[in-house]
């Protein structure tokens, strides 16, 4: 795909979520820094999750990450949910929980552009976090239980089934 | 303010944030805290089955009805309501427009006040907050608090020890938290100041919206002022930012609304009188005119150039003339020119004094 701005390849495919609708912008290199700069140029603004993405971006091909490399990052996958780092990179939105574990290490310059910290202060529930992690697994083990049925691998379905339910009671 | 226990009573009534009442009221329209939470055995909505998402809201809906908030509860099914119904919520500001708009299975709490609202499924799973008149920050974050310690004491929220409250959009996530205040600037506006204050307030980092939040235009001169980020800082923290520098914004809006006064006090009370003439005799008119007239109206109450009109009246007025409202209070549902000849109505109804006031300006 072509550059929306030249006639260059398009390496930047973002979709501007502010306001209205969905806008695809298809830009790059060269223009994805110019529409960074028209959109604040300095660290992206908190609300504009797309500039920060794109930015991060940038940062990532300034410090020699080949076109190769970066390809390699963007496909990395979800173990949970399936979600590709390239789609979240599209999108804006994560695809479940354990995604800021499965995107670490790309995620962690991405929240340190946007809030300048990678530290929650604050409010802590009073339930465990390893409760939290252990109904993550859910997630997991609903979706697999969804591809066994789908090729009628009905024992591993079953299987499945009964981890799901021994969570789901042992938390409850 | 009555008790709400349907729609048709919620387009009667006016909202607990719309009293006009409360700390520094004639500029701090509102304080609204919210909270971003998701449930961890569920993905985010990206990634949600029709099957995750009706899951969520089952799980949601008997988590806040079978405690003991139920009896205060209005709990509405997205789906189950008109095109209007769901507009109305967005005027008053309990759903978003993109939850409005949605597809798919989804929900609103809110409690009889119109204090609290809850959305299920809407960006994150459950996204909850607490509207207050004036500037009531403190009380906002005491009330909202105590609700998610409520739904986190029956669901296990997406934590992280590290990051915090995980949100679909890395955006949110840390404290799930956004602080705003809602003011209204028109002096700011008038006087061409309001672009130098945004730039300052965006240098640390906190946002300014319209009314009706991100890409809404500034209707009626309100904004909305908010933190930008939410991980990092407590909600403390969070709260004091916006606290602090909200009373600034008060000063320069009223040195601006004194130096009016002093400097082109006829200029002033002509625009002032000029909106409130319009908007008595006006046989048909747009809500943005409705909402840029009455801006000045409500500067004119406050400064006391109009005598006869009390700023909750103003108040109920921007939100009562808005195209759902207007339709739920006329009983029918109206294309855009009869619309504005029924806001017109409205309008010269609720401002005219004598019983007579249509016949007169006809």
């Amino acid at each position: 795909m072509k550059c929306q701005k030249c006639d260059k390849p398009a390496t930047f495919h973002i979709t501007e979520l502010t306001g209205g609708k969905p806008q695809e912008l298809h830009l790059c290199e060269d223009h994805v820094r110019e529409y960074l700069t028209q959109s604040g140029g300095e660290p992206a603004a908190g609300s504009n999750m797309a500039a920060a993405i794109a930015q991060h971006m940038v940062q990532q091909m300034a410090v020699g990450q080949t076109a190769e490399e970066l390809a390699r990052l963007d496909q990395q996958t979800c173990p949970f949910c399936g979600i590709t780092f390239h789609q979240f990179r599209n999108q804006g939105r994560l695809g479940c929980p354990h995604d800021y574990a499965a995107f670490a290490a790309q995620l962690e310059p991405l929240l340190l552009s946007i809030h300048g910290e990678t530290e929650h202060v604050g409010k802590v529930p009073k339930r465990s976090p390893a409760g939290s992690e252990a109904r993550m697994q859910l997630i997991r083990l609903r979706r697999e239980m969804g591809e066994a049925v789908a090729q009628e691998d009905y024992e591993r379905a079953s299987r499945l089934r009964d981890d799901i339910r021994r969570i789901e009671e042992g938390e409850k | 303010m009555g008790i709400i226990v349907d729609l048709d009573d919620l387009s009667r009534n006016c909202g607990e944030w719309l009293r006009g009442s409360g700390p520094e009221a004639d500029i701090v329209i509102s304080s609204r805290i919210r909270l971003a939470r998701n449930l961890a055995d569920y993905p985010f909505m990206s990634r949600a089955s029709d099957q995750d998402r009706a899951r969520i809201e089952k799980d949601v809906r008997e988590c806040l009805m079978t405690s003991d908030q139920a009896s205060r509860l209005l709990y509405l099914d997205l789906e189950q309501l008109s095109g209007i119904d769901r507009q109305l919520l967005v005027e008053r500001h309990l759903v978003s427009r993109e939850h409005a708009e949605g597809s798919g299975a989804r929900a609103v709490a809110i409690d009889q006040e119109e204090q609290f609202s809850l959305m299920a499924n809407e960006e994150d799973h459950v996204r909850m907050q607490v509207m207050r008149s004036g500037l009531s920050l403190r009380e906002a974050w005491a009330l909202i608090n105590r609700i998610d310690d409520l739904v986190e004491s029956r669901l296990t929220y997406a934590f992280h020890p590290k990051l915090g409250y995980l949100t679909a959009c890395p955006t949110n996530v840390g404290t799930g938290m956004r602080v705003s205040v809602m003011l209204h600037l028109p002096a700011l506006v008038l006087t061409r100041q309001i672009e130098k204050l945004f730039r300052s307030l965006q240098k640390i980092s906190l946002a300014v919206r319209g009314l009706y939040g991100e890409g809404s235009q500034a209707m009626g001169d309100f904004y909305q002022i908010s933190n930008q980020i939410s991980l990092g800082k407590s909600e403390e923290e969070l709260i004091q930012q916006v606290e602090e520098t909200v009373p600034t914004i008060i000063n320069y809006e009223r040195n601006a609304r004194d130096f009016l006064v002093r400097d082109s006090h006829e200029q002033l009370h002509d625009r002032v009188s000029r909106a409130y003439g319009i908007l008595r005799t006006a046989q048909t008119i747009s809500s943005e005119e409705t909402m840029h007239l009455l801006s000045s109206v409500r500067m004119g109450v406050n400064l006391g150039l109009i005598e006869d009109l009390e700023i909750p009246k103003v108040n109920e007025l921007f939100i009562h003339t808005q195209p759902a409202h207007l339709q739920k209070l006329s009983g029918s549902e109206l294309d855009t020119a009869d619309r504005n000849i029924e806001r017109a109505r409205y309008l010269r109804r609720h401002l005219n004094k004598e019983p007579d006031g249509e016949a007169r300006n006809n």
